[in-house]
């Protein structure tokens, strides 16, 4: 808090590096880019929602024999990475780099690079399983003597949860300061904060954020041993709901001060709410408190009220429990009256990369003017209590709130903007 | 960036606790390495304390090692953890089973997998809402969470503990990833010069890689180079005394990241 201090002498003031304020200075979202099962980019994106399609079919995933729906991009889509950055190739990395190739992001990058030098571009990317796929196909080809994996499993390479940013700062030949954050499935949702941080202390002056994650068989068979997977389409909000269906993906946006005459329409980072359930590892706080934190805390921190909020993109897993307890604390912060909808019966549970990824669909609300409901999901559960959205609706938001929510209770709620 | 350092938190072979350690960094003490014996903390409640795996006994002890001589044991303390590879026992489980011809998936082992597992069993023991943030950056992940605790404190205005742990994978993956050692290491950090604050430390990246600061004693030098939490050490030494220091860390990209300590 910034106290009104009338006799504090100057040097005090002098020795304090940053000053800090309540409300965060809000950041553009210079360009931005998303790849999910909907499709490649961003215009594949606002089709799809606008369609209310879905990207969920039966798993036949890798060697999975689970009665599960998934959101898988297409292997084909999936090419084998340039010979220079072959070191790093596996499949997260591989839907990484089609990610990045679309929208033209890595163009904006580069003008970004040459603006401000490669040193000070940030690159802050979240992900919860990184190259898992590549060390469990590596533990079915060990030597059957020695037990050793095989040669050719490159650990700093696709394993090492930074084997993502590292991979990323080569690509697109930035040199600043660069983090992998891994908090389940608010990872790349979190990775908004430390960018603003870094940002307002001036360690760099634009960043590369957001993440990826891919299909596995530790999430898989890992929600599988939970008893959280659904074998039907996922349907949060719905009384029938049974469960998540996990999806992949990978969506990044370049962060970038904005500035005082923006224009208009260019979609802001306007705030950041972080919290701890403090509860359990893998079930959320049943009354919702740590996410009823994390969204007062995004809403003090851009300077709002609940009534700004025009639409709210839920963490909606559609387990039982998630959705319960987030419509308490959506309820007991913004009353019946906010649209709020899950996309994930669209996209799946991106886990890792679905904090980018809902951020990046509320900024496609804002830019195409219109509010996503929630394809699969057939009837709301009546015991819940927020005004949930099935159908798209035709209203223009312009401020929108992303919620991502993982295990260790780990929650964080994203405020993004239109400019004027 | 300047960060005031109020605590701090040591916990690896032959380094047991910060008042144990300062003389043994200081060459007053002999180095003895020797196993760390690692229970759950009794702030957790018993159901919990029998999920936990050592890496998140390793990163809560030394998270409350940094905490036994401060009065910020409170739930409102942000906190950053940071560890290259989490927890290597877990995963090399979870990949045997799922190489398996059942593929029966510990769900217990599944939600500890999770990079952020310290993170969570720290909220629940210590009861803190406050926000928490895990992360990697491979060898350097301690720089990495330097500059990412030292970003919050500064830019917040909040006291930020942060919580560096590393320990050895099992084989098959020690030979593809060798650990040495069972390291933790804490420093709470804070944004104004406390009562409590004993150093004032200046965060700078620098373009270019400079020779990182190395230890003198062999054994603690071999700590240093061969787990990442080591990278920590020579800070630490610093810290010990404290004495007025450049302490230089590889930080990612080629970069170092430069720490000036000031004792106050």
């Amino acid at each position: 808090m910034l106290r009104w201090l009338p006799f504090v002498p100057v040097i005090i003031a002098a020795r304090r590096p940053t000053v800090r304020k309540e409300t965060m200075n809000p950041l553009s979202m210079s360009s931005f880019t998303l790849t999910t099962s909907l499709g490649t980019g961003l215009r594949a994106h606002v089709e799809a929602l606008l369609a209310r399609r879905s990207g969920l079919a039966p798993c036949t995933f890798e060697s999975a024999q689970l009665d599960t729906w998934v959101g898988q991009v297409p292997d084909e889509r999936l090419a084998p990475l340039p010979p220079e950055l072959a070191a790093y190739d596996c499949r997260n990395h591989r839907l990484v780099l089609l990610a990045l190739a679309q929208d033209g992001f890595e163009d904006a990058v580069a003008r970004a690079r040459s603006r401000y030098g490669p040193g000070r571009i940030g690159v802050f990317l979240g992900t919860s399983t990184s190259g898992m796929l590549q060390t469990e196909i590596a533990y079915r080809r060990r030597d059957a003597r020695t037990g050793a994996l095989p040669e050719d499993f490159n650990y700093a390479g696709t394993h090492n949860n930074f084997s993502l940013g590292r991979f990323v700062q080569a690509h697109l030949g930035l040199a600043g300061p660069a983090v992998v954050i891994s908090t389940a499935c608010s990872s790349s949702a979190k990775v908004f904060a430390s960018a603003a941080r870094m940002i307002a202390a001036g360690v760099c002056d634009a960043a590369v954020v957001g993440g990826g994650d891919s299909l596995c068989l530790t999430t898989l068979y890992g929600f599988s041993s939970l008893e959280l997977l659904s074998r039907a389409p996922c349907r949060p909000f719905d009384a029938e709901r049974s469960g998540i269906s996990i999806g992949e993906g990978a969506g990044f946006a370049l962060l970038e001060r904005a500035p005082a005459a923006e224009a208009p329409g260019t979609i802001r980072l306007l705030g950041i709410g972080e919290s701890s359930d403090a509860h359990h590892m893998s079930t959320p706080h049943p009354t919702g408190l740590g996410a009823r934190t994390a969204m007062q805390r995004a809403l003090s921190s851009a300077g709002l009220a609940p009534g700004d909020i025009d639409y709210i993109n839920l963490h909606g897993t559609a387990t039982r429990t998630n959705d319960a307890s987030e419509d308490l604390a959506v309820f007991d912060v913004f009353g019946a009256n906010t649209p709020c909808s899950s996309t994930k019966g669209a996209t799946g549970h991106l886990l890792g990369a679905a904090g980018i990824t809902e951020a990046l669909i509320c900024a496609i609300a804002m830019r195409e003017k219109f509010l996503p409901g929630s394809p699969n999901t057939q009837q709301p559960d009546p015991t819940l209590h927020v005004r949930y959205l099935l159908d798209n609706a035709d209203e223009a938001p312009e401020r929108a709130m992303s919620n991502s929510f993982g295990f260790g209770g780990s929650n964080c709620s994203l405020v993004l903007g239109r400019a004027h | 960036m300047r960060v005031f350092v109020e605590s701090v938190g040591l916990l690896g072979p032959g380094l047991s606790g910060w008042s144990a350690s300062r003389a043994v960094l200081l060459g007053a003490a002999p180095y003895a390495p020797a196993e760390v014996l690692l229970s759950a903390p009794e702030t957790l409640p018993a159901a919990e304390r029998r999920r936990t795996g050592l890496p998140v006994r390793l990163a809560l002890n030394v998270g409350l090692d940094a905490l036994t001589h401060s009065t910020r044991r409170d739930e409102a303390l942000a906190s950053v953890f940071t560890s290259s590879g989490g927890d290597g026992q877990v995963l090399h489980e979870l990949c045997e089973a799922l190489a398996s011809a059942e593929r029966q998936v510990s769900p217990t082992r599944f939600h500890n997998s999770v990079h952020n597992a310290p993170a969570g069993y720290w909220s629940i023991a210590l009861r803190s809402h406050a926000p928490s943030t895990s992360l990697c950056c491979y060898d350097w992940s301690f720089a990495a969470g330097l500059l990412e605790a030292g970003a919050q404190c500064v830019t917040e205005g909040v006291p930020v503990l942060l919580v560096s742990y590393e320990l050895p994978y099992p084989e098959p993956l020690h030979a593809a990833r060798p650990v040495l050692g069972t390291l933790g290491a804490a420093l709470l950090l804070a944004p104004e010069p406390s009562t409590q604050a004993f150093a004032r430390i200046d965060l700078r990246i620098e373009a270019g890689a400079t020779p990182p600061s190395h230890m003198q004693n062999h054994g603690l030098e071999a700590l240093r180079a061969g787990n990442p939490t080591g990278r920590a050490l020579p800070l630490l030494h610093a810290l010990a005394r404290p004495a007025a220091a450049t302490i230089i860390l590889e930080y990612a990209s080629g970069n170092t990241l430069a720490v000036e300590v000031e004792p106050r």
